[in-house]
């Protein structure tokens, strides 16, 4: 995680350039984030809430993409668990004890979540489609699908601004004691640390690492590819879709029409910051909730629109990629040549 | 008339000396052989001279001026082409287009002088392929040589070889042998790199034995004129193996090209192994075994499979061991048919197959080599329970493997680091372990040093006299008539014939292999 920090300091100090530049003061700008984000004690709460569905869905992304799978299209599964979740949410609550009806909707949630990547993942493991493409159309239908039901058969008639019915403050999620951060938290560690377990101590961990690395090696080991594909694929939607529920259930209790976090393209910054492993999302996710929140308020303080965020993120993925690019341009010169060596001497 | 003069040339890979203060002279008009085991450095001192690998300490002299190579562009433009031992070919563009990347002629790419220009290379070599064939679909030995035809086609002074015979039929290699005598006469200085002592006696006008990255000696054209072979033969093995020259002087790659075991035929068993009348298609555009064909493997039987690269051996033994499906016939083991098993059942059965693409196929580099070891086994017990590993039953069935076949890794080594002698003894480990009944080995000696070859060699002797089968897929005449009780020939995606391993038949599987009918 250490070869996280260079690219993530070089984005720093490119934002306070460009800061510098638009005539604001860097070092309040950092400090204005570290209050907002860090040092406040509401200011950590709502870091930490903010984590709860990041943490899931960068799981979700992990699972997949160590396994070679490349399920681009998480935010369309995160929307359509969403919405189902926002739709459903209010009738369930109102006809089943509340802790039953939020484990039926956090099962929703996965389900949904998990049954958007039924196409891609079917398209992958018998006619081998790119599942790049594949997912990312369905993410597409899935986005706008989820505001058609919105603003459809769950649109509320309680309010003018379409949006599901909300579930009540005292329904959603309960809190930790003593603080504000609904327990999607613990949700979002635990099962974070039970996917850990399944890939570093599992056997179909093992399976999807070997199909990962080196997927002709998979078949001529009588790995059943086609079956695992299907799987962590599911269970990729599935986290993506949990993500979700906890999200709604925990801090909304709605779904606003064209709604869209966009969680999936930050977090593919950092599940790769993290070199696929969901232990090292811990403590970038961390970082990413504190300069998110943190940089919201100031940049409302400072008057700065609060994309500017976003453009932060975008200069850590470049510099990431060019400090691996110097990275392996330096171990490959010890050898004298542009490539790496080939396997036999002769 | 000396072309090419290296001088005190040096080049090291971290701390690995691959080439030591190495002086070599490239004379025009003569092939010149570097002669030496895998590993002796012959490969990185050409590669040096093709402008891959930019030199620690030394000089390279062309027609006796220095020049700098700082890249292959530049070699090529010196006049200095290579043909390497893996191909280089980009596999979605077609033959003619590989030819024409790189080369002169301005934004119209003129496929017509290219298409005369490959016609003309073609027919001089005896090659057959057709030049709009994508590259990736041909066989490995058709891949090579639409090398040597690049190499050729811009018309160079020097011309490095680097094992070319490898993937030739003995047909092939006579064809190549006529050509070498036609470019000499054109003036070329040609580097014929080779670990076959036999072959370099036969083509080289000059032979440089090199070992551990030093050239040990060079034996000039007079000497090569006066001596007898035998008396060359003996000089060379000196030099090659100061130390081992007793035992290694019986390895085929040193003896006389083609001589035959000389064993008498060992007592067979029940046949345990039986194709029948198995076709089985080829993945894009590749051959397959498009004629029905039959072959059976009895206990303790070493069957040989020959052919020229690309014949169809390598959709066979996938067929067999059931990464790929047939589309007639049954394949049965001890009289079970495995046609509706797939690859692990097939496994539990005893059936066992040893990959050509040890790094490809057969190993996944990032993990260790203990679970390499497993890989055909994930899930199942002890070292595995209700689906979580038992870490400690991994390290010690990968501690007694590693001791039983002789290999001295660290078990957590992962497999991407392992030298390609040790990569094959732990494929070895792996599928000969655990009662195997029958073992297909696909190219089991491809690019191995000496002593690991003989030790592969002795597994395969060994498995068969405990009881198994053994079906040796090579590309090495040499190996199949020392290793095999009776041998295969596929020619063209059909079996041509079986030959009994018995004095001529080196000639006889050749001819099949070109595709000269079996007389009754």
């Amino acid at each position: 995680m250490g070869r996280a920090a260079l690219p993530v300091a070089m984005a720093v100090a490119a934002g306070a350039v460009l800061l510098l530049a638009l005539g604001r003061d860097p070092v309040a700008f950092g400090g204005a984030i570290l209050r907002n984000g860090l040092t406040t004690a509401v200011g950590l709460e709502q870091t930490i809430i903010r984590m709860a569905p990041l943490l899931l869905m960068g799981t979700g992304f992990i699972v997949a993409f160590q396994a070679g799978l490349w399920n681009i299209g998480g935010d369309g599964q995160f929307l359509m668990a969403a919405a189902l979740v926002g739709g459903l949410g209010p009738p369930l609550v109102a006809s089943l004890p509340v802790w039953a009806a939020w484990v039926v909707l956090c099962g929703i949630g996965c389900l949904a979540g998990a049954a958007w990547t039924l196409v891609p993942a079917f398209l992958k493991a018998w006619y081998g489609m790119n599942e790049i493409i594949t997912s990312l159309m369905m993410a597409m239908i899935g986005i706008n699908l989820a505001n058609v039901l919105i603003k459809g058969p769950f649109l509320s008639e309680k309010t003018t601004v379409p949006q599901t019915d909300v579930v009540a403050w005292v329904d959603r999620l309960p809190y930790l004691p003593g603080t504000r951060i609904h327990v999607g938290i613990v949700v979002a560690v635990v099962v974070l640390l039970l996917v850990h377990l399944m890939q570093t101590r599992t056997a179909y961990g093992l399976r999807l690492r070997v199909l990962g690395v080196n997927r002709r090696a998979a078949l001529h080991a009588g790995l059943p590819v086609k079956r695992d594909i299907m799987t962590a694929f599911a269970l990729s939607g599935g986290l993506i879709g949990l993500a979700a529920a906890v999200e709604v259930l925990g801090v909304w209790g709605y779904v606003r029409a064209d709604w869209n976090p966009a969680f999936g393209i930050t977090l593919f910054a950092l599940v790769f910051l993290a070199e696929l492993n969901v232990l090292a999302t811990i403590p970038l996710v961390f970082f990413f909730a504190v300069v998110s929140i943190g940089g919201h308020a100031a940049a409302l303080q400072t008057r700065l629109p609060s994309d500017f965020l976003l453009l932060l993120i975008g200069l850590v993925l470049l510099f990431m990629v060019l400090t691996r690019w110097l990275r392996s341009r330096r171990r490959a010169s010890g050898t004298g040549l542009a490539l790496p060596p080939s396997g036999e001497a002769s | 008339m000396l072309l090419v003069e290296l001088q005190g040339v040096t080049k090291t890979f971290r701390d690995v000396v691959a080439v030591d203060a190495v002086d070599l002279n490239l004379r025009g008009g003569e092939v010149h052989c570097l002669l030496g085991e895998n590993g002796a450095g012959k490969s990185t001192l050409m590669n040096v001279l093709a402008g891959v690998y930019v030199p620690d300490r030394g000089s390279v002299l062309l027609g006796g001026r220095p020049v700098r190579l700082t890249c292959p562009r530049d070699a090529i433009d010196l006049g200095i082409g290579m043909v390497r031992q893996h191909s280089n070919l980009v596999p979605t563009f077609t033959v003619l287009e590989n030819l024409m990347l790189g080369a002169e002629g301005g934004i119209r790419l003129r496929t017509s002088t290219a298409e005369r220009m490959f016609a003309d290379l073609s027919a001089r070599l005896g090659v057959q392929i057709d030049h709009d064939v994508e590259a990736g679909r041909l066989a490995l030995g058709q891949q090579q040589q639409v090398e040597i035809i690049k190499a050729l086609w811009r018309e160079p002074k020097v011309l490095i070889l680097d094992e070319p015979t490898s993937m030739l039929s003995p047909q092939g290699i006579r064809d190549l042998e006529r050509v070498l005598v036609e470019l000499k006469r054109q003036g070329l200085a040609i580097v014929f790199i080779t670990h076959k002592l036999h072959e370099a006696i036969d083509v080289a006008d000059r032979v440089s034995v090199m070992r551990r990255g030093r050239v040990v000696d060079t034996i000039g054209p007079e000497r090569l004129r006066s001596a007898t072979r035998q008396e060359i033969q003996t000089e060379i093995v000196a030099l090659m193996f100061p130390q081992d020259a007793a035992s290694v002087a019986q390895l085929p790659e040193l003896s006389e090209a083609l001589s035959p075991s000389g064993q008498a035929p060992p007592p067979t068993g029940p046949s345990l192994l039986e194709i029948d009348r198995v076709v089985v298609p080829g993945e894009r555009g590749e051959v397959g075994i498009w004629r029905p064909l039959s072959l059976t493997v009895h206990a303790g039987e070493v069957v040989g499979v020959a052919g020229v690269d690309g014949s169809g051996q390598g959709p066979l033994a996938e067929a067999i061991a059931g990464q790929r499906p047939i589309t007639a016939g049954d394949v049965r083991l001890s009289g079970r048919s495995l046609v509706h098993l797939d690859v692990r059942a097939r496994q539990r059965l005893g059936l066992r197959y040893v990959t050509d693409d040890r790094e490809g196929e057969g190993l996944v580099g990032p993990l260790p080599i203990s679970l390499n070891l497993l890989l055909k086994r994930i899930g199942t017990a002890p070292c595995w329970r209700y689906g979580f590993v038992r870490q400690d039953h991994v390290e010690a069935n990968a501690r007694q493997l590693l001791s039983t076949f002789g290999i001295d890794v660290d078990i957590r080594a992962s497999a991407e680091t392992l030298s390609g002698g040790t990569m094959q003894k732990t494929l070895l480990a792996r599928e000969l372990s655990f009662n195997p009944s029958v073992v297909v080995f696909n190219k089991p000696t491809h690019g191995l040093d000496v002593k690991t070859t003989v030790a592969v060699r002795a597994h395969i002797r060994e498995l068969v006299q405990n009881g198994a089968a053994a079906l040796v897929v090579s590309t090495d005449l040499e190996e199949l008539l020392q290793l095999c009780d009776r041998i295969a020939v596929l020619a063209g995606g059909s079996l041509a014939g079986v030959v009994a391993n018995r004095p001529g038949a080196g000639r006889e599987v050749g001819m099949l292999m070109v595709g000269g009918a079996r007389s009754a």
